[in-house]
């Protein structure tokens, strides 16, 4: 839920990244956390489980520069992959403006992916809120796995609606800023032509 | 045209935040903010807080959301009000209307009886404050708008510029 702040001259945004369990959400924030020079970051806060998988979420504001007079400010979070989440998943999804969904490209892990993007329509819809109305780009993460799909059959099954993806290797940081560029220009610029949301 | 969810104007800001200043005052608490059920921070006043307040405001609303999605398992419409104590610190969280949450940071310089007192009528006074501001949203988002066309370029170029590999 976007927020403007005439007093302070602030602009919020909040985009969640989405996934199954394991598909490198986290790894995600990480490095974008590690990169970015520290004024253009706030603290990283983790809640996870001593095995280090999400168990609430993780959060990393980033700050852009002032901007006729504005600052914005992005608000990134990951939801806990494991379906018995929901709960905490469903949390989380309230008032996103955008959502990146993780992808995990190994064969394996295809159920998995189906699973959970099935998962985020329905968490969506109990907000009122639907893929392609608001912003969304997909990423096909671990690309160097032995097992990775091609691209072309990722797409093909799972993103039929042929929204912006990306190819990442998370950990190494392949493909993460362009992600996160795609999806915060979107959120930007649906801000702009939204109807009143009141 | 910028519509977002919502919005706060001078006028809103001020009026809230003199009503946080009036509470810290009366409550003897050592901080107080106003959080959106997003994790957003819409105010802060009293003491200078030595923690980061942006994730304070995040985990906040989480602690909000969970409590709410409990109540409801339960079979209760709503926890309107937590308490977490503390050994030196506790937290008195309240919620306000549209989902914004008031949260009282106190010492063993005042009471919870006082705070909750206190909080109460800071409760009943932002939510006339925050329904009159998303009464007033439907049209100050016409009228007011700096942003336009320079400005999302602006904002782009910003992303371009941090995101730079």
């Amino acid at each position: 839920m976007s927020l403007i702040n005439y007093s302070s001259r602030e602009i919020n945004c909040k985009i969640v990244y989405y996934g199954p369990g394991l598909g490198g959400k986290t790894s995600n924030i990480q490095y974008i956390y590690d990169k970015l020079a520290p004024e253009t970051k706030g603290k990283l806060v983790t809640l996870a489980t001593e095995m280090d998988r999400t168990l609430f979420f993780d959060f990393l504001p980033l700050e852009l520069g002032e901007v006729k007079g504005f600052k914005t400010r992005f608000h990134l979070y990951t939801v806990p992959g494991q379906v018995y989440y929901n709960a905490s998943r469903k949390l989380i999804l309230r008032g996103c403006d955008g959502v990146v969904f993780v992808g995990d490209s190994s064969e394996a892990r295809f159920d998995a992916n189906v699973e959970s993007l099935y998962n985020l329509h329905e968490n969506l819809k109990e907000y009122n809120l639907e893929l392609g109305k608001i912003p969304f780009v997909m990423q096909w993460n671990k690309r160097d796995l032995p097992d990775a799909l091609p691209v072309a059959e990722l797409n093909e099954e799972l993103n039929p609606e042929g929204f912006d993806w990306f190819e990442a290797i998370a950990y190494k940081g392949d493909g993460v800023f362009d992600t996160l560029k795609c999806v915060a220009k979107q959120v930007l610029r649906q801000l702009q032509t939204q109807p009143a949301g009141v | 045209m910028v519509r977002a969810e919502w919005a706060i104007f001078e006028e809103d800001y001020w009026a809230i935040t003199n009503a946080l200043e009036a509470l810290v005052q009366s409550a003897q608490a050592k901080h107080v903010l106003l959080v959106d059920r997003t994790g957003q921070m819409i105010a802060q006043v009293g003491d200078s807080p030595d923690f980061d307040t942006q994730s304070f405001a995040s985990l906040c609303a989480a602690d909000f959301e969970a409590n709410f999605a409990l109540a409801k398992l339960i079979g209760e419409d709503d926890f309107s009000t937590l308490y977490h104590q503390g050994a030196r610190d506790s937290m008195y969280l309240g919620k306000i209307a549209r989902g914004v949450v008031l949260a009282v940071v106190f010492d063993k310089s005042t009471t919870l009886g006082l705070v909750r007192l206190r909080v109460r009528r800071t409760v009943e006074e932002l939510n006339v404050i925050i329904e009159g501001l998303f009464d007033k949203l439907q049209y100050r988002n016409e009228e007011y708008d700096p942003f336009d066309q320079e400005f999302s370029e602006g904002v782009e170029q910003e992303i371009d510029n941090l995101f730079a590999d």
